[in-house]
């Protein structure tokens, strides 16, 4: 064991399967010699050789078609997006192209690649880095999306993300990279994708949670339990697909739930997770399914990322809410 | 040197080796072709016009659906695909059918792609994907298969095509300049037929030839008399050779025509071309040239033709017949070929499919 932040995980992760898997390629803009703008792939390329790990014109593009062909010649590609709010520009590699590959060649080709890419706020990053665009990820048939809150599930879920055979979107939120350090095994360990983790037990209400906004529903909770309320927070870590079992377990269990994102509200996938726990366990709940999200305005400028954002009293609100329903 | 926009659009004069009465206009550049690979050459081109006029055809007949005309581009297609060889990967645009069946795809599975049936888009062992729909996407992923065929040491190319509208498309330009920047075997073809459904090339761009694009990436570029089979071929073995030796990707723009509309939905190219254009390409029609060229050396007749032809319909009369015997599509089977393992929700819907298809 040794203590990583989140971003050291990442990078342990990428070098497992460096090692593990001569067709894992690794790219992207600066992700060589420099190591990465975040220096999530520091040290690769001089481990493994600018065969392996290597740096693109910038164009992202022209990265997620060129992850498409490698992929056509059998290579693991794992390409980098270096800030999520680009996602854009190679949405049709993404979304209309690699997502549906396996589908539309009927199981002649499939596409082995793990988008990775930083995202989230709270750093003051400028305009179009933070955006949580997850949602729109989410919408896509074909795509896994994943979001690690702990180093610990970072490097599990990263390792199992590039074994996986069809294409996984890996966001990482940029204010968890460096925030905190936690136990992570030097030995490989995967973590199978769609499956939620419950993070804290409790009782009275089910707060459901991703990215961020996990360490915000744990320190709710602790809060929570100073007033006698007992709060279950449940992490997905996937977030499409979402784990279903592990959510409806817990709500007929407490009877009450808070989804949390740090998207606004008309983004992010808190309303499709809303609209399950009603059609699967209406006959459980004791109120209403309510969300805490951010306003439904463009994303701040950094100086307004405070007011904006949602943080634990939002939830502490939220929940106070649905206890009194 | 002054650098004027003239003395780079003579960089990319138009290379041509039979003119339009099939006389031989540069010796020396002649492919080295067998009589048997002239007379293949020309029996893909006769199939495959036949091909057209059949598919265009069944289309109205409500027996085929989405296409797109191939008449005039036989040159273009098949005199580029001919310089390929069988490990050479491809990935064709949506006019890019005929290179496929070429290439390996049996005649039945394109027809179920024209219908929109998943089998039509099993490949099997035929190294290409299914005709790209989002112009431009093909070639990105062709910068990104050649690197691969770099990566493992392969001596061979991946190859795509666009059309003269898609070379204004970012991803056009991205992909060329990707191949360049990884000096990957790439071969990038701009079919310019002139237009772009109803608009003319002209309004696409102010660069005079669509291969001078080519200098942006920093590659090499050919503009070549797509009417012109053994120019298409030879310019195409040229850009192989070029590509397995190392020496990075090329761009070849074939000046081509479509002697009928732009997709079988509804286009009408009388709203927008002249008739007079039309009996200019008529004249340079790429299988009349070369028939001429062939027959001059004795190495083509009438019958043979006609041979030909009547083998076409009957292949596609079997086609047809095989695609219409081809199981529907069900909900699960769909759903059974969007992952390797399915995902909860997916897991979920099967049972309920299954169910509703059992009843």
């Amino acid at each position: 064991m040794a203590q990583m932040t989140m971003i050291q995980a990442i990078t342990n992760a990428m070098q497992t399967e460096l090692k593990n898997d001569e067709n894992v390629l690794i790219f992207g803009e600066d992700v060589g010699q420099n190591g990465g703008v975040f220096r999530a792939t520091e040290g690769l390329q001089k481990e493994f050789g600018e065969d392996r790990v290597f740096d693109t014109p910038l164009a992202e593009s022209g990265i997620g078609g060129m992850s498409i062909g490698l992929a056509l010649q059998g290579f693991r590609p794992v390409p980098e997006i270096q800030f999520f709010g680009f996602v854009f520009e190679t949405m049709d590699a993404i979304s209309g192209q690699m997502a549906r590959i396996r589908y539309r060649t009927g199981n002649t080709y499939n596409m082995p690649i793990t988008v990775r890419s930083p995202f989230g706020g709270g750093v003051h990053t400028p305009e179009l880095h933070a955006d949580s665009l997850e949602g729109l990820m989410a919408q896509q048939p074909g795509l896994r999306v994943v979001i690690p809150s702990t180093p610990y599930d970072a490097k599990g879920l990263l390792i199992q993300s590039i074994r996986e055979n069809d294409p996984v979107i890996f966001l990482e939120h940029m204010k968890l990279y460096r925030s905190f350090r936690a136990e992570v095994p030097e030995e490989e360990y995967t973590i199978d994708l769609g499956k939620a983790d419950v993070k804290r037990e409790g009782s009275d209400v089910t707060l459901v949670a991703y990215g961020a906004m996990v360490h915000s529903a744990l320190k709710a909770a602790e809060q929570l339990e100073k007033d006698g309320v007992q709060a279950e927070v449940i992490d997905l870590r996937t977030i499409s697909p979402v784990d279903y079992e592990t959510i409806i377990n817990s709500v007929e269990k407490t009877n009450r739930v808070v989804v949390i994102q740090e998207a606004q509200k008309q983004a992010g996938i808190a309303a499709s997770v809303a609209s399950e726990i009603q059609e699967r366990a209406i006959l459980h709940l004791e109120a209403p399914v309510l969300r805490v999200a951010a306003p439904d305005t463009v994303y701040p400028f950094s100086s307004a990322e405070e007011v904006w954002l949602p943080n634990h009293n939002d939830i502490l609100d939220k929940v106070n809410k649905v206890m009194n329903f | 040197m002054k650098r004027t926009l003239e003395n780079v659009e003579e960089q990319f004069e138009t290379f041509q080796i039979l003119n339009e009465d099939g006389e031989v206009v540069n010796e020396d550049a002649m492919p080295d072709l067998s009589d048997e690979d002239l007379q293949e050459l020309m029996r893909r081109m006769v199939y495959t016009r036949i091909l057209d006029q059949r598919s265009i055809a069944l289309n109205r007949q409500g027996r085929l659906g989405f296409y797109a005309p191939t008449a005039g581009q036989e040159a273009s297609q098949l005199g580029s695909h001919y310089a390929m060889e069988k490990e050479d990967f491809l990935l064709p645009g949506y006019r890019d059918v005929p290179q496929l069946i070429w290439h390996g795809l049996p005649l039945y599975q394109a027809f179920l792609f024209s219908r929109g049936h998943f089998h039509g888009n099993q490949m099997g062992e035929t190294q290409a994907v299914p005709p790209q729909i989002i112009i431009g996407a093909q070639i990105t992923q062709t910068a990104g298969v050649a690197l691969g065929l770099k990566k493992r040491g392969k001596k061979n190319v991946a190859v795509t095509y666009t059309g003269d509208g898609g070379a204004s498309q970012g991803d056009f330009y991205e992909g060329i300049n990707f191949a360049g920047a990884f000096n990957a075997p790439a071969i990038f073809f701009v079919q310019n037929n002139r237009y772009a459904i109803s608009v003319p090339v002209e309004k696409q761009s102010a660069a005079q030839t669509i291969a001078q694009k080519a200098v942006a990436a920093g590659i090499e570029g050919v503009q070549v008399d797509g009417m012109d089979v053994l120019a298409v071929y030879k310019a195409t073995q040229d850009a192989r050779e070029r590509a397995i030796n190392g020496e990075g990707p090329t761009l070849i723009e074939t000046l081509t025509y479509r002697y009928g509309p732009h997709t079988m939905a509804g286009d009408d190219p009388t709203r927008y071309r002249t008739e007079e254009d039309e009996n200019e390409w008529e004249k340079k029609d790429p299988l009349s040239r070369f028939r001429k060229f062939l027959e001059g050396k004795g190495l083509w007749s009438e019958e043979k033709e006609n041979e030909i032809i009547e083998n076409a319909k009957e292949e596609i009369k079997a086609a047809v017949k095989k695609a219409d015997e081809q199981p529907k599509q069900k909900v699960t089977d769909l759903i059974s070929i969007m992952h390797e393992e399915l995902p909860q929700n997916l897991q979920e819907q099967m049972e309920e499919y299954k169910e509703k298809e059992s009843k």
